[in-house]
């Protein structure tokens, strides 16, 4: 059963190798998009070496809820409706920037709130940790 | 000019590993034209040939019917060149595969000796490029008929993969 630190220590390697960043970098409140650079395809990157690092299943949309930016009921001129923001805040609980993210919620723009705190918080949610 | 940067497979085992060979020779025009007089097989070529002996594993895994594109080169570390006369063996493992894509790592080999160690990742295009052909049909195929993938490959049950093949051979 891993500690927090752990859990950090390890996405923080996952980081690391994905993106080509330095260890340094990935601090806790360090956004993906914006502090570290990720672009849509490092997210699937990501998600293969969390899913080996922690011997975890991170099924298609779960960490990034694609499909609810492209479901009609939840999209309204590129901007996330009620109904979809009821449906983020029901599937994203680890996510920490939901409210700043519904003052102005641009699809656009939802990967760059996503931090490095996020993904730990997403990663506690699946697997048993200790401390 | 044909894009093929493997001369044939060794080993193909369905969804898990493949090995091949490309023999670097004197008479392929871009050993010219990379550093004039100082013959070189290019490290990007090095990596296509290794993502071709992987990313064929992955389409067909899916037998086909995925668009497969390669989305990104994660790691591509060289520890030495290869030149006129080497023969480079090629190493891919499928490390994980899933619907949205796969993760293959792969190695190149000169001898005995390391030459470059690489980590891919596939993506299968979704729902908004279903309508756009990427290859020709049947192209896939070919290529695995031309490098031989049918005279070494097996099945994941053992099997020859020829037999899963019959009507395309």
């Amino acid at each position: 059963m891993p500690t927090k630190d752990e859990v950090f220590e390890k996405i923080q390697e996952a980081l690391v190798e994905a993106l080509g960043v330095d260890d340094d970098e990935v601090i806790p409140e360090a956004t993906l998009v914006g502090d570290l650079g990720a672009e849509s395809i490092d997210f699937l990157d990501i998600v293969f070496r969390l899913e080996k690092s922690f011997e975890i299943k991170i099924p298609r949309g779960e960490l990034f809820p694609e499909d609810v930016f492209t479901d009609a009921r939840f999209v309204d001129d590129g901007r996330v409706n009620e109904a979809g923001m009821a449906e983020l805040r029901k599937r994203l609980p680890f996510f920490s920037n939901l409210d700043e993210f519904a003052k102005n919620p641009v699809v656009q723009d939802f990967g760059s709130l996503l931090t490095v705190a996020d993904m730990c918080g997403f990663v506690e949610g699946k697997v048993e940790v200790s401390g | 000019m044909r894009w093929y940067w493997i001369d044939r497979f060794l080993e193909f085992e369905s969804g898990r590993r493949a090995k091949a060979v490309k023999n670097v020779s004197l008479a392929e025009e871009h050993l010219h034209d990379h550093f004039p007089h100082y013959p070189l097989m290019p490290n990007s070529l090095v990596i296509e040939g290794v993502a071709q002996t992987g990313g064929l594993l992955v389409c067909e895994h899916g037998r086909f019917e995925e668009k497969v594109v390669l989305a990104k080169v994660s790691k591509a570390v060289f520890h030495c060149e290869a030149v006129p006369g080497d023969t480079l063996i090629y190493t891919t493992l499928v490390s994980d595969i899933r619907e949205d894509g796969a993760m293959v790592t792969g190695a190149s080999h000169l001898g005995d000796r390391l030459q470059a160690e690489i980590e891919l990742v596939f993506a299968h295009l979704d729902e908004e490029y279903l309508g756009k052909e990427l290859f020709e049909p049947g192209d896939l195929l070919k290529m695995m008929r031309i490098f031989g993938a049918f005279d070494v490959g097996r099945a994941a049950d053992g099997s020859p993969l020829a037999d899963r093949y019959p009507l395309e051979l």
